[in-house]
């Protein structure tokens, strides 16, 4: 199965990538991709090192959630507007 | 209600005047109290001197973080009506960034609510500052004051 994967603020400048696609195993949970994503490049492991929070189709939610095609995944961030 | 997330400024009278209207339409008569927040770029960070903020977001959900957010606020505090706006892109000093109004039959709730609105901004809404100075700048961290502010609301309600 297909997702996209877009990612914002320091994610995005860190990994230098912020709108892919990625072709999964059916039922992948965000946690399987995220460590994927760890060995994807030295600037994908350093992303991920710190705080990031998740959302699946535009909405937070947990890594245990379990991923379906062309869903749309985000990682960035802990917020800080206001 | 509404939650409204743009580039341009605003002008905190119309706000106030369209949350006004919303609560009329909802509960004639019933508002008693509104109670509004703005938000403003200081013109300093821990380290010295800044020129301004870049406000990035994630067209789509944070429009709808804020929405939800708002109704969030609407029913936990029995509100006649609630809005939001938040602003992006580049934001230079002692500018407005934030808005928030909470309309209630009466004061406590209204002041409740503009306090949830912004804790929990602050918590669940995709919008991240860089500080700029010249042609450097820096992410702002997440704060951990900002964490224990929302957690507050949490434990309440």
């Amino acid at each position: 199965m297909h997702i996209t994967l877009k990612t914002f603020a320091q994610t995005r400048e860190i990994t230098g990538e912020d709108n892919i696609t990625l072709n999964l195993s059916d039922n992948s949970t965000i946690k399987t991709v995220l460590s994927q994503l760890k060995t994807r490049s030295d600037q994908w492991a350093l992303a991920l090192e710190g705080s990031v929070l998740t959302a699946r189709n535009q909405e937070l939610c947990d890594t245990e959630t379990v991923l379906s095609d062309g869903d749309e995944l985000a990682l960035f961030p802990p917020v800080t507007g206001g | 209600m509404f939650a409204l997330v743009q580039v341009e400024d605003f002008d905190q009278g119309e706000l106030y005047v369209k949350l006004k209207q919303s609560a009329e339409e909802k509960a004639c008569g019933n508002t008693g109290a509104i109670v509004t927040f703005t938000g403003l770029v200081r013109d300093f960070n821990s380290a010295g001197d800044i020129d301004g903020i870049e406000l990035e977001h994630y067209p789509g959900m944070t429009e709808k973080a804020l929405m939800l957010l708002v109704e969030q606020a609407i029913e936990h505090f029995s509100l006649n009506s609630a809005g939001a706006l938040h602003r992006v892109g580049r934001i230079y000093n002692n500018e407005q960034i934030v808005w928030v109004g909470a309309a209630a039959p009466h004061r406590q709730a209204a002041f409740d609510a503009a306090s949830y609105l912004m804790d929990m901004l602050k918590q669940s809404v995709p919008l991240w500052k860089k500080e700029f100075k010249g042609d450097r700048s820096e992410w702002v961290a997440a704060k951990a004051s900002d964490d224990k502010a929302a957690l507050k609301w949490m434990h309440k309600k």
